[in-house]
């Protein structure tokens, strides 16, 4: 695997790689045609930079809108090291901070990249016009986030995603306006066209009439998001679905890290069987509250009658110097591991407690409302319970995916004119993603990396005129066409969604929080019954026509099957334990995970064999700025 | 708890539509209003019949997809929340529920509750924005914004372009959704070079749109899951007229 990164000094490569990429002459943009999918923060940023450099850009999404994509759903913040608050911060430092979060399982140089154009970002966004919090004086503020020992996150409230994605959006609709750029709403992407072994179109369909469309173009650049609806329930906004990275998968781009998924600790618990969607509580919560369960298994007095000696607090116990505040990866398992005990709380034992009663005490209810006030009443909504009063039960949920196409160091995946942005890569956050790394991630890649790289490639190729009628074309479509058919034909007994929850209980219970050789075994066993059941007995409603929600999710989930056995496959093979994989025969003694750097630090790419076993592809991952260690907490 | 539905069936923009009867039955409360719908729609698949199109995503009240018109009132009878953060525990066992798409001209039901909302990015495609490229821009900082103008910029921002002020107006005026992007933009220094032309543009384009002019009843700001005030409408017209006149 050549990731194409460019031999300077770490410093050094990003400038001097834009020196040598090749330049499409101003007056011939127009003349390339690109087509974006997704307009989430990275689909928006690429597409509106990419029309205002002169390039003749489509844009499409399945909503209805851009201004609909989950990106809008992120509620912390964006790290960018500017260093306003004189607390020591670098570029330097955050580069390393993302390297050892990422659990040395990432590239060295896209993330000195990253860390580099992120100070880029939150000037863009100002001129933007997003409103991001300021200081008293009139200049931003920043706030520390996810256990970084600097203040670095630039936040809107509790809606910078929200805020962040309509300035992008803003930047989209102002060249849709001038006619620069064709924007298609309700089209979801369903194949890749490759000619001469290159990405030369889409095909979509149009989710309002069904019509199967065919989108010719001389580069494609896929910006869907990640895929932890695989565990059916998550964070994710429901549509989120990994259909067009794994179609793209199919027609030869590899699949990197797949088994590398973030399970975040403070969400609202499950509470039962018809649940449609598990949602966040912002991390800063575990700022002030502490986590606790009762010290007897299967203690069920109302939490305000369990005394405090009758309480184990047990990240403070385990974790006395970091206490509440270890990272995201730790405080899930430990959640998971305690209530697997039977310490759990609530009403189906998966939870534990986060209480506020001691910070209340010392600094009253008003200090804490003005805080958190909008979390305890979004708490407040959702259980109609009172956190002021009671402790809030939470408890881990799948939320974001490392893993992703593999991309090279220009964002371009193993088809040649095919390039991967945001949450759809595997590129920067290794095996675990530290807080407020994904806006800046999905926007650096949009605005100034893929913008630069695209042209060395435009440039340095011919482009023969493709005829729709080209066989390729006919192939692909005929492809979709038959996928639907197939779909609709089952005419089973079982939903969409019935055959999804089953999906996901299965990898949330096999290939979650914790992993182990019987568990991904089985589960390699029973994914492909599952999905031969799900193609057997599926039932979907009218045909493949027209407005048809069922038939969206159907092809989806099918994807979704596919997608999972390669997770499993994934995370057997790496028999070591990094960042949010845990692997249950690879920790010390203390419970904590154990890189086996001799022979894992690679980047696993699989190959799409057809219904032969994929092949895996390594890249080895060399550190020469940031030496792997230990990651410690204690 | 059990309840029965009367829920809008329109096969496509051309069907004429009609209300249908439909039973809601083992709900419980803690369900979310959408949950209750994945229920019976689940229902309905089981039995081969076409299930009842609403538009959805997040469903944690940000993105703005979801929007129905519940026994009369846009985003159901709680204040301050979308659609997907109603719960069945604020509806009375076994009392009747109707469920209506947003009703305006300006926004065609495209099948049951989906309607076409195309027509408030094209509103901000006629100049919602700061015009400015990537690249270029000067550092965060030069630009200071007194904190009170940034948190007025911030209230008017957090629209999420649902549509329900439009639909719980008599007159489908859109006034409130475009009163939000020019009040965001106007009050901060990036947004003063193209202030005039800005307000200019967009409510040009929101006229054209077919939506109805204001009439004061403050509907819109009931209804708005984000509380965005209507005074935002007032600084809207203050725009226009400072456009106008100099």
């Amino acid at each position: 695997m050549d990731a194409r990164i460019p031999a300077d000094s770490i410093q050094e490569k990003w400038d001097r790689h834009r020196f040598n990429l090749k330049l499409v002459n101003p007056a011939n943009k127009r003349k390339y045609h690109v087509v974006v999918v997704g307009t989430g923060l990275a689909g928006a940023s690429a597409a509106a930079s990419l029309a205002e450099l002169g390039y003749n850009v489509t844009s499409l999404c399945y909503h209805e809108s851009p201004r609909r994509a989950h990106s809008i759903a992120a509620q912390g913040g964006i790290n960018a090291p500017k260093n306003y608050k004189n607390d020591g911060d670098s570029i330097w430092r955050l580069f390393y901070d993302t390297v050892k979060g990422g659990d040395f399982r990432s590239r060295e140089a896209n993330v000195y990249r990253l860390a580099q154009v992120s100070n880029s970002i939150i000037d863009q966004c100002v001129a933007q016009g997003v409103p991001f919090a300021r200081e008293y004086g009139g200049l931003l503020d920043n706030r520390s986030f996810g256990g970084a020992q600097v203040s670095r996150t630039f936040y809107a409230r509790g809606q910078t995603g929200q805020q962040l994605l309509l300035g992008a959006y803003s930047a989209l609709c102002r060249q849709i306006g001038r006619g620069t750029l064709k924007f298609y709403p309700r089209r979801e992407m369903l194949d890749v066209v490759v000619i001469g072994g290159r990405a030369r179109g889409i095909i979509a369909r149009d989710l309002v009439d069904g019509a199967i469309e065919v989108y010719i173009c001389d580069a494609v650049i896929l910006a869907t998001g990640g895929y932890a609806n695989v565990f059916y329930l998550s964070t994710n906004a429901r549509l989120s679905n990994a259909t067009a990275i794994w179609r793209a998968h199919k027609r030869g781009a590899f699949f990197a890290n797949p088994c590398f998924t973030q399970i975040h600790p403070t969400c609202i618990p499950r509470m039962s069987e018809h649940q449609s969607k598990l949602t966040l509580m912002s991390e800063s919560l575990r700022n002030d509250g502490r986590i606790w369960v009762p010290k007897k298994s299967g203690d069920k007095r109302d939490p305000r009658d369990i005394q405090p000696e009758e309480r184990d607090y047990y990240l403070e116990r385990l974790y006395p110097s970091f206490g509440n505040l270890v990272p995201r990866d730790v405080a899930s398992r430990r959640a998971k591991e305690m209530c697997d005990k039977g310490y759990g709380v609530g009403p189906t034992g998966y939870a534990v407690y986060l209480d506020f009663a001691d910070v209340i005490q010392r600094n009253g209810k008003k200090w804490v409302s003005e805080k958190y006030g909008n979390l305890f009443d979004m708490y407040r909504e959702i259980t109609n319970e009172n956190a002021y009063e009671t402790p809030m039960r939470i408890y881990p949920a799948a939320h974001y995916t490392m893993g992703g196409l593999w991309v090279d160091y220009n964002l371009m995946s193993t088809i040649p004119g095919l390039y991967v942005l945001g949450e759809a890569n595997f590129s920067d956050h290794g095996a675990n993603r530290l807080g407020a790394s994904a806006l800046m991630q999905g926007l650096a890649d949009g605005y100034f990396i893929v913008p630069a790289t695209i042209g060395d490639y435009l440039a340095g190729s011919k482009f023969e005129k493709v005829d729709p009628t080209h066989p390729a074309v006919t192939e692909a479509k005929d492809n979709v066409e038959q996928t639907t058919m197939r779909l609709m034909s089952a005419r089973g007994k079982r939903t969409v969604d019935e055959f999804h929850r089953d999906l996901g209980n299965l990898m949330w219970d096999l290939c979650g929080m914790s992993r182990s050789a019987a568990g991904l075994k089985k589960a390699l066993g029973e994914i492909p019954r599952m999905r031969e059941a799900f193609w057997k007995d599926v039932i979907i409603p009218g045909n493949g026509e027209g407005f048809n929600p069922e038939l969206e999710k159907a092809g989806r989930v099918a994807d979704f099957f596919e997608l999972a056995e390669l997770m499993a496959r994934d995370a057997l093979h790496r028999e070591e334990s990094c960042g949010g994989h845990f692997r249950e025969e690879y920790q010390t003694e203390e419970g904590e995970a154990k890189r086996d750097d001799e022979r894992f630090a690679y980047v696993a790419a699989w190959e799409f064999k057809g219904g032969a076993e994929p092949a895996l592809q390594k890249e080895p991952l060399t550190f020469e700025y940031v030496k792997p260690a230990q990651r410690s907490y204690k | 708890m059990n309840f029965t539905l009367k829920v809008w069936r329109q096969r496509d923009r051309r069907d004429q539509g009609r209300f249908l009867q439909y039973k809601a039955a083992a709900i419980t409360p803690d369900m979310s209003f959408l949950e209750m719908l994945d229920s019976v729609n689940a229902g309905l698949a089981r039995k081969g019949e076409d299930t009842i199109a609403f538009d959805h995503d997040c469903r944690e009240g940000i993105c703005g997809s979801c929007g129905m018109y519940i026994n009369g009132r846009a985003h159901g009878p709680q204040r301050g929340v979308s659609t997907c953060q109603l719960y069945m525990r604020s509806f009375k066992d076994g009392s009747p529920i109707v469920i209506e798409p947003w009703r305006a001209k300006s926004f065609p039901v495209i099948k049951d509750l989906v309607v076409d909302r195309s027509a408030f990015d094209r509103i901000i495609q006629a100049g919602g924005y700061i015009s400015v490229d990537t690249g270029g821009v000067p550092d965060g900082n030069t630009i200071p914004i007194p904190k009170s103008a940034a948190e007025k910029a911030f209230d008017a921002a957090a629209c999420i372009g649902c549509g329900a002020c439009v639909a719980a107006c008599k007159n489908s005026s859109a006034m409130l959704f475009v009163a939000a992007k020019i009040a965001h933009l106007a009050a901060l220094p990036q947004g003063q070079p193209e202030r005039k032309e800005r307000a200019l543009k967009m409510i040009a384009r929101m006229d054209a749109e077919g939506f109805g002019n204001c009439s004061n009843t403050y509907a819109c700001e009931a209804e708005c899951p984000k509380k965005i005030p209507v005074l935002n409408i007032a600084r809207m017209n203050l725009e226009f007229i400072r456009a106008k006149l100099t």
